[in-house]
């Protein structure tokens, strides 16, 4: 049975830690995927002006396309050049919520991220995506540093 | 750079009023504009408010309210059954995941929201209640819940007919729904009614959606900072406006759509305050809208009067008919345009059934309405038109008085507030005008350029106007949109109808089912 590992990428360097890591544990695995999965922050319960809202659907095409090319695929590509199996998807939600949801729906069994990118204020009152992660995966987590 | 040129603006305003001089032309100016602007709308609002012969009844209010039993019958009280539906629609229930990014029910619903709950919900209801007496909030209430239907008929077209364009943005409204939706049917006339329609909905957007709101605000600063020219509101006003508009500068909307929610909440807390301190008085409040209701307490018109400036001021207020909400809401990502419909006949029920009723109440407990100890009726100001207030305040000034004697310093919150609200209302109908005028006028940079600077134009004329001619003109040109939107919706329902029950059925069976989350 073919092992299915997430990782996450948040288009930081800590995301591409997280990528090595994978690829290391992926080498060690007979049958394994990994799944690349970048989330684009986003809220359905946000106020917005009828104008943004006309463009919301042309913005949200842009925003995949611009995650897909400049994040997702290059990452894709250099699994598979190193011998992986891999694949992407690009999502809008809560990070944290949408990354544990994908794992789930896609069969992984695990997920990498690296460690939280966010700083100072927010982060002390909401805390970063990567502790809402650990806090309420339904699979183990590593976390990169 | 930036403190400067504020501050310079700020002394050259400040030396306008001190100047005696300046400040008599300054009156000048406004006493002409709103002299010219009377005389101009005159025979439009005099068409618009006529009245059925032999009675006081304008045939507009009326119009309506048909309308909207009509639509609450012909979809089998679609307000109550499809409530429930409604209320998971906005939390996502249904909203497929893979659709995540899309404009949400939620955010169609508030952005469409942030364009009616404004002055409206302030300053209309005080000058409901001020004319019509307690008894115009049951006739309001009963307007909203009864507008619940014609919301949902104008909101199901509005996304069932929208333009998709190849660029990923859409432009809907009843302008569209009218000229496809005819078509459809292969009835004559729709593209005339949808240019008529566009007409109005530029009326209106500059009246109800400008003029009214930049006249509020004007009324409320002055009431705190002392009296000056309403023009020099309306000059700072038009800027701001202009700089997002025109300029672009999309952080001031995005604060102002983040604040207001806040604002709206924040005015809704503090009328429970007050309604919760005077808990015991709220019962006599009711009694008072009840019987204000059927008798009129003494008001001019009696019950009449009471019914027709509730129903006028619902409309006005929420909305429900004039065809401006299903332009808000006609962005939302779905499959089945009549979800969209559910979500919006949440809106008369936010607007009118909780906000404007909470309004409504704290004016009456406030005794700011001056009762006849003798008769247990109102009295009349001197003119007879209107219920004698306390300090002789109308319109937002009364709200405002009525707020401050439960909470002393709530007048500066709400002129905030209002500031707001208005800013807001007008970016919303700056949108909606600016959608009627390319569909006349074409999408191109130069046309809607047009518009947005006739726009600011506006904007200042408003303020310098005075409430009675401003209010008159906004109303008429609300309701004309009415006119013709709702004479459309009567032929166009049986496509609205085809839907509910396609929805409906799949629904019960299953078919369409929750997302897991």
């Amino acid at each position: 049975m073919t092992v299915k590992i997430v990782v996450g990428l948040d288009g930081t360097e800590t995301g591409e830690r997280a990528l090595n890591f994978a690829k290391d544990m992926a080498s060690r695995i007979d049958a394994c995927e990994l799944i690349v999965i970048y989330v684009i922050e986003w809220s359905p319960f946000t106020f917005q002006t009828a104008e943004e809202n006309a463009q919301r659907h042309k913005r949200r095409e842009e925003e995949i396309a611009l995650a897909t090319s400049r994040i997702v695929e290059p990452a894709v590509t250099a699994l598979r050049d190193a011998g992986f199996t891999a694949r992407g998807i690009v999502r809008h939600g809560d990070v944290a919520e949408t990354l544990d949801k994908l794992t789930v729906e896609n069969g992984g069994s695990q997920i990498i991220v690296g460690r939280a990118s966010a700083d100072g204020f927010a982060k002390r009152v909401f805390g970063s995506s990567t502790q809402n992660l650990v806090m309420h995966a339904s699979v183990p987590v590593t976390v990169v540093g | 750079m930036k403190k400067t040129s504020l501050f310079s603006l700020t002394s050259v305003l400040a030396a306008l009023t001190a100047s005696p001089l300046v400040a008599q032309d300054a009156v000048g100016i406004d006493e002409k504009v709103n002299q010219v602007f009377a005389q101009a709308t005159g025979p439009f609002v005099s068409l618009i408010f006529a009245p059925f012969p032999g009675t006081s009844f304008p045939w507009i209010v009326m119009w309506l309210v048909v309308a909207a039993t009509i639509f609450t019958l012909y979809f089998g009280f679609v307000q109550f059954r499809f409530f429930k539906h409604a209320i998971q629609l906005v939390k996502g229930d249904y909203s497929d995941p893979n659709d995540a990014g899309e404009v949400s029910h939620f955010q169609a619903l508030a952005t469409a929201l942030s364009g009616t709950v404004g002055l409206g919900n302030i300053a209309g209801v005080a000058v409901a209640v001020g004319i019509g007496g307690p008894g115009a909030t049951f006739w309001m209430i009963l307007a909203g819940l009864l507008g619940m239907a014609s919301k949902f008929t104008e909101c199901t077209l509005g996304v069932k007919y929208r333009n998709e364009y190849e660029d990923g943005t859409v432009s809907g409204g009843p302008m569209y729904y009218i000229s496809k939706g005819f078509n459809e049917l292969g009835l004559p006339g729709g593209k005339i009614l949808a240019v008529v329609f566009s007409v109005f909905c530029i009326l209106g957007a500059l009246g109800g959606g400008n003029m009214f709101q930049a006249n509020q605000a004007h009324a409320q600063i002055s009431g705190i900072v002392g009296d000056y020219p309403g023009w020099i509101t309306g000059i700072v006003f038009a800027a701001v406006v202009f700089a997002v508009i025109v300029g672009g500068i999309k952080s001031i909307a995005n604060v102002t759509e983040k604040v207001v929610p806040f604002m709206g909440i924040l005015y809704v807390g503090a009328a429970l305050i007050i309604l919760i301190v005077n808990y015991d008085q709220i019962g006599w409040a009711f009694g008072q809208i009840f019987a204000g209701a059927f008798t009129g307490l003494g008001v001019a018109g009696g019950m009449v009067g009471a019914l027709i400036q509730g129903f006028k001021r619902a409309a006005f207020s929420n909305e429900a008919g004039v065809g401006s909400a299903a332009i808000a809401h006609s962005a939302v990502k779905t499959k089945e345009p009549i979800t969209e419909g559910f979500v919006s006949l949440l809106e008369p029920l936010i607007d009118t059934v909780v906000i404007c009723t909470m309004t409504a109440l704290v004016i009456v407990i406030s005794q700011q309405l001056i009762i006849d100890p003798t008769t247990g009726n109102y009295m009349l100001n001197e003119a007879g038109n209107a219920i004698a207030t306390v300090d002789g305040n109308s319109g937002v000034a009364l709200t405002s008085a009525a707020f401050a004697s439960g909470i002393s310093w709530f007048p500066y919150v709400l002129a905030i507030a209002v500031v707001l609200f208005a800013f807001s209302t007008m970016i919303s109908w700056s949108y909606y005008g600016l959608k009627a005028w390319t569909y006349l006028f074409g999408e191109s940079k130069t046309s809607e350029l047009v518009f947005k600077v006739i726009f600011c134009i506006f904007i200042v004329i408003g303020a310098a106007a005075s409430l009675g001619p401003v209010i008159d003109f906004s109303d008429a040109a609300i309701f004309a949109m009415a006119v013709v939107n709702i004479f459309c919706l009567y032929f166009l329902m049986k496509l609205v109808k085809k839907e509910l029950a396609s929805y409906a059925s799949r629904l019960e069976s299953g078919e369409i089912k929750k997302f897991t989350h």
